[in-house]
């Protein structure tokens, strides 16, 4: 996983709540079994003008510069609800996304963004609302996310400082895999599993079936 | 003064790594194809191996066919990868797999109690937003990512960031005709989609401990539309009955052992929770969602609701894509499709009473009405009983079981723009087909409904 430190870049403002994971990828477009080739059908509902189609639709605001390069997202309340598929971070990082900036994040989905290197900025609604309504704007200039200042701003807007667990901010900040940390706690696990098949003997089964 | 999930985070602490996150150990891991083989393949592909396979169990289900005659080849483009990779992948990792033609295969949240995979007092983790499902046995079960599936395999454990807790307690009993389907949308309105972000929510009460074991399935299945950490019931002799011989359950003196100690499993009666949030069972009425979210929901006889302040742009939105006004009543509105399944809504139970419903009536003309048992348990159970026939005799479609049409993959779908009445738990744009508007209900309205070819409200004999 790649380090983030800090990015300047342009912002999509997305100022629906329940922004839920079919609208990020629709199931339709999840075709292969893997983590990539998934680019192509981030937001395919609103962005093309049919299912299954590559027309993009006009209406919607990825489909225009400057938005089409924007590496942060900006969302309303419960962003990532729904299904649990990772794939929504996956496409949302091929596509170049590094930050989703909402009010609240649905907890699989922010557990996701943070394995996958994309930083989860929650902030407080009205913060969340003048980032957006400002991104908005014609000749909106960019936003910057500091992971060391813990905070996100754009000309005449913030700085707003936000609010990471120390085991994410640092998996974050330094490309951590989350794996390869708790395998450092290898020993003490394995303890713990021997004393607890003396408490629990049914968790611990014998054969598959 | 602890509550249920307190007990059981404690239980399952390894370390506490700081900040409020726990090492925790996880008893068993469910996967399926969907989401499930990814993990198995990058797991390999990164040279690691599963910790544990016997506590790791894979099923077929969101991706396969439910029509008679089903194979590897899928209506869903590319949806055969998906299987024959999460077969390979699984046999290579060494752990169970519930395969296509295995009288064990179905949904996989509806397979594990089949099974005894979930048992009380047990962590059960699945790729799979659904997974709180299961506490309605007294496990703590919640759904996670791919990468997280990758990492409870490798190792045993999971980071997880301690929620903190919420009780929802409903006094009093519901009333005839009305369920848990009902009492979940109820809830969800109440509470909003986001209402119980962060927050482990056990269900108590009354109300909760009257309900049957399937239906409080339903009830904790739909925690998720509330963005729950989790959800769970403190187990009871209804829940070790349902579990004792089952497959994977213990036996003999481990049985006892168990259940000794699963007796123990309840919030101390002085527990205090981070929120409370009581529920008067008399006031829940046949729910059913007019929207594009599951809190968008109101009683059947109700109308569209006027939008709130800072919401309007969302209740616009929803207003458009449902092809509905503010103040349009919800009972009489056509409907072209009707749909009975899924982890929220297909169990034995479930179709037991949409089979009441419908006996010796038929499905309105022009609309397509189906119903997809949950496993291959309750299929068999079904046809056994004569709720298969029934079903079939009024008109409805009788599928193999698995996720089928809760949700669109690219194969089979309901039509462009139509109206369904469904069993599921998501309303959201598009998830049964491309624009559907899908309106969530229990499987009585499901089935009064797609009788009258309208929305009903199905405590009214022939339909209001």
């Amino acid at each position: 996983m790649e380090a983030f430190s800090r990015l300047t870049a342009a912002a999509l403002p997305l100022m629906f709540d329940n922004i839920d994971t079919d609208i990020i990828i629709p199931s339709r477009e999840m075709k292969t079994v893997g983590k990539t080739g998934l680019a192509d059908g981030l937001f395919a509902g609103w962005r093309y003008v049919a299912v299954g189609s590559r027309e993009k639709s006009p209406d919607f605001l990825m489909n225009r510069a400057p938005y089409a390069d924007a590496k942060i997202l900006i969302a309303g309340q419960n962003v990532g609800c729904g299904s649990s598929r990772e794939h929504a971070v996956w496409a949302l990082h091929e596509y170049g996304f590094r930050v989703v900036i909402a009010p609240s994040f649905n907890p699989i989905f922010r557990n996701n963004c943070i394995r996958n290197g994309i930083v989860p900025v929650q902030l407080a609604a009205e913060e969340a609302r003048a980032l957006g309504d400002t991104a908005l704007r014609e000749g909106a200039g960019p936003v910057t996310v500091d992971l060391d200042a813990m905070t996100v701003e754009m000309a005449g807007v913030g700085p707003f400082v936000f609010a990471l667990e120390d085991d994410s901010r640092l998996m974050l900040r330094n490309g951590w895999d989350a794996i390869d940390l708790t395998l450092q706690h290898r020993d003490r696990i394995a303890a713990w599993r021997e004393a607890d098949r003396a408490r629990r003997p049914w968790i611990y089964l014998e054969a598959g079936r | 003064m602890d509550t249920l999930f307190d007990i059981l985070w404690d239980e399952h602490l390894i370390a506490d790594i700081g900040d409020g996150i726990g090492l925790i150990a996880i008893d068993r891991v469910m996967l399926h194809e969907r989401t499930g083989g990814v993990a198995l393949k990058s797991l390999a592909a990164a040279g690691r191996t599963v910790m544990a396979p016997k506590q790791a169990f894979a099923v077929m289900d969101h991706i396969v066919d439910t029509l008679p005659g089903r194979s590897d080849r899928t209506l869903m483009p590319t949806g055969t990868a998906f299987i024959t990779e999460t077969r390979a992948a699984a046999r290579a990792a060494g752990i169970t797999l519930f395969d296509l033609g295995d009288e064990r295969q179905g949904i996989c949240h509806v397979i594990s109690p089949e099974q005894a995979i979930v048992l009380p007092g047990a962590t059960l983790v699945c790729p799979d937003s659904h997974t709180g499902t299961q506490g309605a046995f007294g496990a703590l079960a919640w759904g996670i990512g791919s990468s997280e599936a990758e990492h409870a395999l490798a190792t045993g454990t999971l980071r997880v960031r301690k929620p903190a807790t919420m009780r929802v307690t409903v006094t009093g009993r519901l009333a005839d005709g009305v369920g848990a389907k009902d009492l979940a949308l109820h809830i969800i309105a109440l509470v909003g989609s986001d209402g119980a972000q962060g927050h482990a929510v056990e269900f108590a009460g009354e109300g909760v401990a009257a309900l049957d074991i399937e239906q409080r399935q339903t009830l904790c299945n739909m925690a998720t539309e509330m963005s729950a950490f989790c959800a769970i019931i403190a187990p009871d002799e209804q829940v070790f009955a349902a579990l004792e011989g089952r497959p994977f359950a213990p036996h003999g003196a481990d049985w006892d052992a168990a259940v000794a100690r699963w007796r123990g499993l309840a919030s101390h009666p002085d527990a205090r929770f981070d929120r409370e949030v009581t529920v008067d069972a008399a006031e829940v009425a046949p729910m059913i969602s007019w929207g594009t979210s599951p809190q968008q929901a109101v009683p059947v006889t109700g109308a569209v609701p006027s939008a709130g302040g800072q919401a309007a742009a969302n209740h616009r939105r929803a207003l458009d894509y449902m092809a509905l006004e503010e103040g349009a009543a919800l009972i009489g509105l056509p409907i072209d499709a009707a749909f009975i399944g899924s982890c929220t809504n297909s169990r034995l139970s479930d179709l037991r009473r949409a089979a009441a419903v419908v006996k010796g009536r038929k499905v309105a003309p022009g609309v397509r009405a189906i119903c997809v048992p949950g496993s291959g348990a309750v299929k068999r159970a079904a046809e056994a009983e004569g709720i298969a026939a029934t079903l079939v005799e009024a008109g409805f479609e009788w599928r193999e079981p698995g996720c089928s049409m809760c949700f669109f993959a690219g194969g089979e779908s309901f039509g462009l723009r139509e109206r369904v009445v469904s069993t599921t738990n998501r309303n959201f744009e598009s998830r049964q087909g491309p624009e559907t508007r899908t309106h969530i209900a229990s499987p009585e309205l499901v089935a009064a409904s797609a009788i009258a070819g309208r929305i009903v409200d199905p405590r009214t004999k022939g339909g209001a």
